[in-house]
């Protein structure tokens, strides 16, 4: 059986350097309230960091640059399903009572977009190349990032951090980003990270992590202390230490929370089992329905295609290359001279799933998929993962039985 | 961060084209040295036989092109034929020209571990060009290998490449073969007619002590590797040298896997053993 | 090789290996040993074809007439390789040209002599066929590849 998660587990390297390991002894825990989160925003915009925090806009829970408290989506939850995403209200004022919208923290590490590089021509005929930002990576603090999402971070750093070879645009704003979880209380409606061995409950690749313990007496949060740095920025925000009372309903918020998944997925021997079904006639089943429209891909916050476009001024003296992000569901990702290797989208779902689910394991020893559900919730036609995956592991011919 | 030994692997570097040969109508072979005062891109180790460049025309674009030649001096030799609009860019590059590149990257055909072996060398079309630096490492240490068959497949006599070194190789003698067959023959060929599977059926090869290197368009590969199976060579002593979209060559970008494997990372030199059952599920 | 016998060389060709050693000892007797300068022809189209040449060194071109042009060539044939089989169908008459574009030895083995062991000996006559058949499927399969050009710029973009 393969072990899913153990890279998870394992400190990034940017978290050792933090000092993390110094501490010694468990992680402290404090309690903060409403107020002390709101100065624990300012210390960091004290601290130089560009905020970046769930907000609601356009009828979704999005991530995006905030100042305040205020700007959090207090008392607002979602409703998930395949293909279905919207937002309601909560009975109560939390702040972090959802799951995850359509967007990841992918978009600022490895961002939709980067000019990998300018070139102009020299006079005597050659050129000079110099990377865009020449290394001036903005710093983050992301607040409300969710066990899934740590699992998405570490899969995404062993892509572009721990290879043969480093992208620089990702590490520079990976090194610098600051990580507040948020332990999760909320599964959505497509959530399966109990089977993904991702979640609800983050143990390590934050700088601070807090759980929501909100009822009719109190609104406060715990804060588990994940490095160095999350000590010192605490010392700026008031708070009173965790009682044992604390610890057990922060505790008892995600144990809720990991007993009330939208979803199942099989994953033990998943990678093997996977890899034996390549001809399975689930996949025409499934072709039938994608659109190939690349949202699952999109949405994914471990998908990692990219693609370059030169790009050259009108005088044709200066040149750059964007990298931009890419699906294998488009025609054009499996391109030789001559053709594409995977013509139909029942060779592209193939790929996209078994990537995922099978060889992602077998290139980078982590399963590729965290199960935070967005792939399902956004893909127009409802096409859910966790079923797929049924449907394929029955045997052809049998009768299968779907949700 | 420690610092990583190979920081930008993304940035191209300027190549002055120094050479020009055009080897068939649409095959031509450049020779590039660096301009600047870093000669190749901080790579881990020195190119080899069977790893490729990526291939800069500046603001047209980027293509994968294997190394078809190994010089001591810090200069590159790459053969491209034309077939889209970067190799196109590439082909009518002249003399004092400039590329980009990026590279080495990928894996070798590890010939070394050849030693001791015959050695049977099969490239169709303008596959032979990273089997050539095959043929001469094999010279260079004549004393390391066994007998050598050079079997060269081509459309037609005129899509042979590198007919002088096919020729100087041929007149070797003792110890090296030399076949070349064509699909289609004209007026004055006087050699092989026939696919180069046909090559690799008739010659004589010790299948106890043989390894092989194959390189040419995917069904040829699939072809040649069962005439060579037939000969009794064992599939983990078939070389082939896989073709993928190659765009980042430092397994980020995603586009070059097959199965399990980055082609650009793992590759494109693979075993037979390995490359023949991914080959085997279609649309993958 | 002029000492060594018509059954031993015949024995030692990749055409007849694992053949039985008493159809040896008949085909043997139905053959000649032949040697072609360069450009003579072992066959032409039309001619009656009374035997078929076991190629054991040098090269033959097979090929189609063509009036005003040199011959189309096809195919080249080598040591280890059998040049036809017209013998052993009526009309019995050469489909192609065959030349030899090298001094070229092989074994001739008369069509006539070997049809009426082939009838009198059915187990000789499977033995034969079963050989031919596997020839004509790997011509079959090479002219294939060859319609296919695998290196042809039509599926290039």
């Amino acid at each position: 059986m393969f072990a899913y998660r153990t890279m998870v587990l394992a400190v990034p390297a940017a978290m050792a350097e933090t000092g993390l390991a110094m501490l010694g002894e468990a992680p402290r825990t404090v309690v903060i309230d409403r107020d002390g989160l709101q100065a624990l925003l300012e210390a960091l915009g004290a601290r130089g960091y560009t905020l970046i925090a769930p907000t609601v806009r356009d009828g979704a829970i999005v991530y995006d640059e905030v100042e305040a408290v205020d700007d959090l989506p207090a008392g607002v939850t979602e409703v998930q399903g395949p293909g279905s995403y919207r937002l309601s209200k909560r009975d109560d004022a939390a702040l972090f009572g959802y799951a995850v919208g359509p967007h990841s923290w992918k978009k600022y590490l490895f961002r939709p977009e980067t000019v990998l590089f300018r070139a102009r021509l020299d006079p005597d005929g050659g050129f000079v190349s110099s990377r865009a930002d020449d290394g001036v990576a903005p710093r983050y603090a992301f607040l409300g990032v969710r066990a899934c999402e740590i699992a998405a971070i570490d899969i995404q750093d062993q892509v572009f951090l721990r290879g043969s070879y480093r992208d620089p645009d990702y590490g520079s704003r990976r090194d610098g980003a600051f990580v507040i979880a948020v332990q999760c209380g909320e599964p959505g409606g497509t959530c399966f990270c109990v089977s993904m061995h991702t979640g609800p409950r983050a143990e390590s690749g934050f700088d601070l992590a807090l759980t929501e313990l909100i009822d009719a007496q109190r609104h406060e949060l715990l804060v588990e202390v994940g490095s160095e740095r999350g000590e010192q920025i605490l010392g700026d925000v008031p708070s009173r230490p965790a009682l044992p009372g604390d610890l057990s309903a922060a505790r008892a918020v995600t144990d809720d929370a990991a007993s009330r998944m939208g979803r199942t997925l099989e994953a033990d021997g998943l990678p093997q089992r996977l890899a034996e079904v390549l001809e399975h006639p689930q996949w025409d089943d499934v072709a039938s329905r994608c659109l190939a429209c690349t949202n699952c891909t999109l949405v994914c916050p471990t998908c990692f295609c990219s693609s370059v476009e030169d790009t050259t001024d009108l005088t044709g003296t200066e040149a750059t290359r964007t990298r931009k992000w890419d699906s294998c569901f488009t025609l054009g990702h499996s391109y030789i001279h001559g053709g594409s290797i995977r013509a139909s989208t029942r060779d592209r779902y193939r790929q996209w799933l078994t990537h995922k689910l099978s060889t992602w394991v077998d290139q980078f020893g982590t399963s590729g998929c965290v199960g935070c559900g967005r792939c399902i919730t956004w893909c127009p036609v409802g096409i859910d993962l966790t079923a797929e995956v049924r449907a394929l592991l029955t045997p052809a011919g049998a009768s299968e039985v779907l949700p | 961060m420690a610092e990583d030994p190979v920081a930008e692997p993304m940035l191209p570097r300027p190549y002055r084209v120094l050479e020009v040969k055009a080897e068939t109508a649409d095959v031509t072979t450049l020779v590039v040295a660096p301009i600047a005062e870093r000669p190749i891109i901080d790579a881990p180790t020195d190119p080899r036989p069977g790893q490729f460049n990526m291939l800069w025309v500046f603001g047209v674009g980027e293509v994968p092109i294997s190394l078809s030649g190994l010089r001591a001096d810090g200069t590159l030799v790459h053969t491209v034929r034309s077939v889209g609009a970067v190799t196109d860019a590439l082909s009518h590059l002249a003399v004092g020209g400039v590329v980009g590149v990026r590279g080495p990257f990928g894996t070798g055909w590890g010939v070394e571990s050849a030693a001791g072996n015959d050695v049977v060398v099969v490239g169709g079309g303008i596959g032979l060009a990273p089997l050539k630096p095959v043929v001469e490492q094999l010279l260079e240490n004549r004393d390391d290998y066994g007998h050598i068959n050079v079997l060269v497949g081509a459309r037609t006599p005129g899509d042979i490449v590198f007919t002088d070194n096919l020729e100087q190789w041929s007149r070797l003698g003792a110890g090296i073969d030399v076949e070349i067959t064509v699909d289609a023959a004209g007026p004055g060929w006087h050699g092989h007619v026939g696919v180069v599977t046909d090559l690799v059926a008739r010659a004589q090869v010790d299948a106890s002590r043989t390894v092989a290197f194959v390189c040419g368009p995917e069904v040829m590969m699939r072809f040649a590797t069962r005439a060579l199976r037939e000969q009794g060579v064992p599939l983990d002593r078939i070389r082939l040298s896989a073709e993928r979209n190659m765009q980042c060559a430092v397994a980020h970008c995603g586009h070059c896997q097959l199965g399990d494997v980055f082609v650009c990372r793992e590759g494109p030199v693979l075993d037979a053993a390995r490359l023949l059952p991914l080959l085997g599920v279609r649309g993958r | 090789m002029t000492e060594r016998s018509i059954r031993d060389l015949l024995g030692d060709h990749p055409f007849f290996a694992d053949m039985a050693p008493e159809h040896l000892d008949l085909l043997a007797g139905c053959g000649r040993n032949e040697m072609f300068p360069a450009g003579a022809a072992l066959a032409r189209e039309g001619d009656s074809a009374e035997r078929f040449h076991v190629l054991r060194a040098g090269r033959v071109a097979v090929g189609i007439h063509v009036p005003q042009h040199e011959p189309l060539v096809i195919a080249t044939l080598g040591p280890g390789d059998v040049l036809g089989w017209s013998w052993l169908f009526p009309p019995y008459a050469w489909r192609f040209d065959a030349e030899a574009t090298q001094e070229t030895h092989a074994i001739g083995l008369d069509g006539v002599c070997l049809r009426e062991k082939c009838e009198a000996d059915p187990a000789l006559g499977y033995a034969l066929m079963r050989r031919f058949a596997q020839i004509l499927v790997q011509r079959l399969e090479a002219t294939r590849m060859q319609l296919v050009d695998v290196y042809g710029k039509a599926r290039d973009g």
